[in-house]
């Protein structure tokens, strides 16, 4: 790692006055991204600023149609709280696929959105519910949010706070898992709600998509069959050794196919 | 850039340090405090053989700085032990021969004693199909709960049969 000043601010305004003071400096939430990244020396910020000293970015509030979650609560609070299982079971159980158990003691909804690594889970649940990012200056529609590969529409110095999931109708997810890792290959999110079906797609491209021909298909009918002849253009998707972009494709399909299945199951 | 002093309260003692804010909870305890039963494997979170429990939690050691940890009790496998005599899981390990070369081990125990007392919340995991009713730790229940703890040795099997003696009650 190269050399860091730590901070652990007492308050969100002495958070802000930190970052504002310090152009170079970067937020750390659970770090389960941002310290290997460090130890490869792949970033070098002046400062580092811990949001592990406000509490009150952790939590979990059911209510209002909404499943609200704090930036800092961490993918086991979310997988084991028995009011999201209740309320929206299809998130609860992605937290729940997220890594392993150390790092889902750690890792957070709001460094996993705000790192938007292409195949975390998070970001098709955001998006595949129509969520909203609630930061210290204003709220973004999930659809505005991931902007490309890591890009978000966060502005320097800008800090998540909570990130709010109106309660569907139904909902699923289901993803192909890195047999060593647990990331998406493919994952996605499909959720049926008053407005329409929503399906979300994450692993397989450079950010997190919607699949507007199987929205139209699910909302005509929320039924697997409805989507098995939707095809996928791999053109804008990810090859690497794990998936070609073609397979990816495919994956797509398959796994949408799943995430209906266990919205209706659920 | 300037060093932190910070407390770390490790097994129930508490010790001051004086840290640059770099070094990882894994390297305070082997470097600073010389507690090296807690292993550096992968040092990116991959393997778990640094797994040491903050506050009730399994966490990777080599993934948090030291300086994060200033107020949280943390516990190691040298704070299993109880008046000398091994922890139930330590024991159960020994007797199930969970372990090759024993690099792992200290991390898949304290994976697997956290591992008992969040099932015992009744914590669900991947592998429950009902999450409903409490889950019963099948091998399967047992090899997704521990999946943050790789055996280069692949003494899995025995690993699997240590943890489910500890939890129905086997020997000391």
């Amino acid at each position: 790692m190269y050399a860091f000043d730590y901070h652990k601010p007492r308050s969100l305004a002495e958070a802000t006055a930190l970052l504002n003071a310090n152009p170079e400096a970067r937020l750390l939430a659970g770090g389960m991204t941002l310290i290997p990244t460090l130890k490869q020396r792949l970033a070098s910020p002046s400062d580092l600023v811990d949001l592990g000293g406000l509490p009150d970015l952790a939590g979990i509030f059911v209510g209002d149609g909404e499943v609200r979650i704090g930036a800092m609560t961490t993918h086991a609070t979310v997988a084991h709280s028995a009011e999201v299982r209740a309320a929206l079971p299809a998130l609860a159980a992605l937290a729940e696929g997220i890594g392993d158990p150390q790092v889902r003691h750690r890792g957070t909804i709001g460094g996993s959105i705000s790192n938007a690594d292409p195949a975390a889970d998070y970001p098709a649940g955001v998006v595949g519910l129509g969520a909203t990012v609630v930061t210290d200056r204003r709220e973004i529609a999930a659809d505005n949010f991931f902007t490309g590969m890591f890009e978000t529409a966060l502005e320097p110095g800008e800090i998540v706070r909570q990130v709010r999931f109106p309660i569907p109708e139904a909902a699923g997810y289901a993803k192909f898992p890195n047999p060593a890792s647990r990331y998406a290959v493919a994952g996605v999110f499909v959720a049926r709600a008053a407005g329409g079906v929503r399906v979300a797609v994450t692993g397989a491209g450079p950010s997190v998509f919607r699949v507007p021909e199987m929205e139209a298909a699910l909302t005509a009918s929320f039924t697997p069959e409805a989507i098995a002849s939707v095809l996928v253009d791999a053109d804008d998707l990810n090859t690497d050794l794990h998936a070609t972009a073609a397979y990816r494709a495919h994956l797509v399909g398959v796994m949408a196919a799943r995430a209906v299945t266990s919205a209706l199951e659920s | 850039m300037h060093n932190e002093n910070v407390a770390l309260t490790v097994n129930g003692r508490r010790h001051a340090l004086d840290l640059d804010p770099r070094v990882t909870l894994l390297d305070a305890l082997r470097e600073n405090l010389g507690m090296t039963g807690t292993k550096k494997g992968c040092d990116q979170g991959q393997c778990g053989a640094c797994t040491v429990i903050v506050n009730g939690q399994r966490i990777n050691s080599c993934l948090t700085l030291a300086v994060m940890h200033a107020g949280d009790e943390i516990t190691t496998i040298e704070g299993l032990e109880e008046d000398g005599n091994l922890h139930p899981m330590q024991a159960a390990f020994v007797r199930h021969d969970g372990l090759q070369c024993g690099y792992c081990t200290p991390g898949q125990i304290c994976s697997a004693v956290a591992l008992l007392a969040e099932h015992k919340a009744g914590w669900p995991s991947y592998a429950t199909a009902d999450v409903a009713t409490a889950p019963v730790l099948t091998d399967g229940e047992i090899a997704e709960r521990m999946s943050g703890n790789v055996c280069r040795c692949s003494a899995y099997s025995n690993i699997v049969s240590a943890i489910r003696d500890v939890a129905e009650g086997g020997r000391i």
